[in-house]
This record gives C-alpha cells, structure tokens and sequence, in this order.
C-alpha cells in the first residue's frame, strides 16, 4: 500500500486545489494513468500515477485545496491482499520515496545557501532578509555602520517603480540565481546553414496534406533529440556533486504564454519520436500549455531545455541553465546571411546554434561534439525522418 | 461565398487559436503573425481549419500572399468554388 501524494509542479508551488478525481476507489490503474486535475497558477494539470496498482481509498473531496506532500490516495499494489490494507488514517510523516515524482527539478535549495554573506555579519530582521531576497537586494549595500536593518531599509532601496512580481516570475528568479550563482557555465556557438533542411522540408511539406507538414520548430527539435543520443553527456542533471545521466530524452520546450510568462514543458521521450510523432507531439503540447491542460510529469521530467527564440529574431541564445539540468540549446533565427562555401561566397539560410552547458560535468570538447552533430544532422535532414 | 462570409471564417479561426485577441485587434492589412503574435504552430492550425471549412488548402509556397488579413481574404475569395 502506498500513498500517492500532491506532487510539486514547480517552484512557485505550495499547494494546489484538488479539482477533479479522474478514478474511482476500486479503479485499476497503471503508471502514467490520469487519478486527478488540480489546479495550480500554471493551469490545471492532470497528475498521474507512478506505479501499477489499485485505488484503495480516495483521501481528499473533489474541490480541497491541498498542500504540496498531502496524502491524495492509497494505491494497493496488485499482489497486496485487501485484508493487510491499514487503515489510512495515521498517514505516515512523510510521503514515501517513490511517490515523488522525480527528480524535484524545481526545488531551489534555502536561498540562504546563496546569498550567505562571504565576509562578516549583517544585523537584519526575518522580515527584511526575506524581502532582500526576493527583490535581489544585497544586505551589505542598505546596511550602515552598525545598524540593523529592517524591512523599510529593503523598501527604501528597492527600485521605486518595481511592480510585485508574479508567482511565476519569483519561481524563475529563484532557479536563474541559483543556476548563475551554482553552475559554471560554458558557452559555445556555431553557424549551422539550415538551406539544406529547409528546401528538403518545403519538399517534403509539398507532398504532404496540410494536416500532415511538419514545421521547422519540430525539425529541429527532432535533431537536438538526435544529437543528444550521439552526446548523451548533456542529458540528465547535476546530483550529489556527480552527473545523473538519463536515458531518456525529456527536452523543456519554451512555450512562451501569450498573456504572461513562459513555461518549459517536457516532451516526454522525445528520442524514440520519429519527425511526424515530433510535430505531432509538439503541436499538442503547445496547445495544451497555452490551454492550461498540462500533466505532472511534463512540469517535473525535463532532463535539458531547448530555447527556440527565433520568433522573436535574435540571432543567438545564450541561456541561463534550469537547474539541475545539465544544459540549454539555444535556437536563433534563421536568416539569410553571406555563406563561403569552397572559394565561393553565396548567400545562405543561417541559424546560430548555441550550448550552454554545465562545466562541472562536461568540457568545452563534449559541448563541440554536440553542436557538430547537430550540424551534421541539419545537413542530412532525410536522417531525421 | 461573400468576401465578409470569409472575412468572418477567418477571424474566428483566429480567435480560436487565440481567444483573447479581440475582432478590433485584427487590422486588415497587418501582418498576422508579427501584430499578434501567433507562432508558425498557429498559423498552421488556422489555415488547416480554414481548409476544412473553405476547402482550399494554401500551399507554404503562397504563405506571402496570405500573411494579411485582407490578402487572406482575396487568396481565399479567388479559389473557393460557388
């Protein structure tokens, strides 16, 4: 018997409403199947179930706001007799290892592992430390000689005309510290000329019903799929002071949301799409981020972030890593620019591909293998069929 | 079909994609995607929706002739049969 409890969806996240149970007690279910949808300030997400079993006991009414780690359910295994069920009402502190959907991506450590001050001891209220945190004050440039410093001090230096932050842009100032302030990053970039990938895609978009062409976005997606199996070193995350590679190839797609803000969901297992399952995939999960209609492990299993920028018409990306992810593919446009080729100078569809990876883990040398092959994919695009 | 029948079509395939986007925000002969931010996905899914309904599908080869409104609007007048 296990409990599967309110996961976290991220950062921003310390509870959630229990919207609607999409199983009943009795229900069967197997690993990945939809038990709810809660609603939380990215929109309501359908959570799943992590493991095979039978749904013993609903805990919590439809409609309850519920925190982060609160017991939702008991999940029997299906070897487990009904008799040696315990009675769920002593739940046990804390939920079991296994509930968690891992990893807990998003869970910045106590921020005061960061801003912890290198040199003596700045005298500050709970109250002013706190808002020095969130609005990115440093204590030492309020503090005078020998006073302590209070929450008006913080208030005071604050930029006069800083609205309050959203939920969601706390959450990503929290992770975008911690990562600059953590992770040595290194950087590199390559020109990659798309020509080739484009007229192969238009080709192949011409044979093709509507319904059936494949955009550049999901081509290229495709392809950093496939240049991370080739460099597997850039895929999983950073872990007790070792890489934790993963297998499975979960990019974070920035979606940007129309109103406000940006979310990163994974495509799930986007190494074993072929193109036409990527475009698919993709279509369908920029719906549902726009929609509101995510599930929990496209908000938890990202293993590295792909940043395509180029709608906006940058020419490079060079991305601040998610923590504890262990790299960030930046995507710019794709212009016309002047391309040597042999003795010739011509003019060629040109897109600036950029890494930012993580130091501790790999080398500029793993980071250059990455990019050659994504290069070398883009120059062979019938390979990513 | 009459060019406001169309017109009509167009917009509200639009708003599908985009429910906030009001009827007063789309100006005839600005560019769709660019003044209101509707990615290649979206594009994508109202020209095919437009396809069901009109029964013309626009080819990637026009896309310059339908990135307006009102040159969306002519492409669609000029091939939808009756």
């Amino acid at each position: 018997m296990s409990q599967f409890v309110m996961p976290s969806l991220g950062a921003d996240m310390k509870s959630a409403v229990l919207m609607e149970w999409k199983v009943r007690e009795g229900d069967r279910v197997h690993k990945g199947d939809i038990l709810a949808e809660v609603e939380t300030s990215k929109g309501v997400i359908e959570i799943e179930v992590f493991e095979d079993g039978i749904v013993e006991k609903l805990l919590v009414e439809e409609e309850t706001e519920c925190d982060v780690g609160t017991p939702l359910a008991l999940i029997r295994s299906e070897g487990e007799s009904v008799s040696a069920v315990p009675e769920p009402s002593p739940p046990p502190p804390e939920p079991p290892v296994s509930q968690t959907p891992e990893p807990p991506a998003q869970t910045p450590p106590p921020p005061e592992a960061v801003q912890s001050p290198p040199q003596g001891r700045i005298k500050a209220s709970p109250a002013a430390r706190k808002k020095a945190r969130e609005l990115g004050i440093d204590l030492f440039s309020v503090a005078e000689a020998g006073g302590e410093v209070h929450l008006s001090d913080i208030e005071t230096a604050a930029p006069p005309s800083a609205p309050p932050l959203s939920g969601m842009r706390q959450a990503i100032a929290r992770a975008m510290s911690l990562s600059n302030a953590q992770i040595p990053h290194y950087y590199l970039s390559t020109p990659i000329n798309m020509t080739p990938a484009l007229r192969w895609l238009s080709e192949l978009n011409a044979s093709r019903p509507i319904e059936q062409r494949i955009l550049p976005a999901a081509l290229l997606i495709r392809a950093v799929a496939k240049a991370l199996q080739a460099v597997p070193e850039l895929n999983g995350f950073w872990h007790d002071d070792a890489p934790d590679l993963r297998h499975e190839i979960h990019p974070g797609i920035a979606i940007a949301l129309r109103k406000e803000g940006l979310i990163t969901p994974a495509l799930l297992n986007a190494g074993e799409m072929d193109l036409n399952r990527t475009m698919e995939a993709l279509s369908d999960l920029i719906s549902r981020t726009r929609a509101g209609k995510l599930r929990s492990s496209e908000l938890t299993q990202q293993t590295v972030t792909i940043t395509n920028l180029g709608d906006l018409g940058v020419q490079s990306v060079y991305g601040v890593i998610y923590p504890p992810q262990l790299a960030l593919i930046g995507l710019g446009r794709i212009s016309e620019e002047p391309w040597a080729e042999g003795d010739a100078l011509t003019v060629r569809k040109v897109m600036h591909a950029t890494l930012a990876a993580d130091h501790r883990a790999t080398d500029g040398r793993t980071g250059a293998q990455f990019l050659q092959e994504l290069d070398r994919l883009l120059q062979n695009p019938q390979e990513l069929l | 079909m009459t060019k406001e029948a169309i017109t009509d079509a167009i917009i509200s395939q639009i708003q599908t994609v985009a429910p906030e986007i009001e009827t007063d925000d789309i100006r005839p002969d600005a560019h769709i995607q660019r003044s209101l931010e509707i990615d290649s996905f979206d594009f994508l899914k109202i020209l095919t929706a437009l396809k069901e309904i009109l029964g013309v599908e626009v080819p990637e080869a026009d896309y310059a002739q339908v990135d307006t409104l009102a040159k969306m609007r002519d492409y669609f007048a000029e091939r939808v049969s009756i």
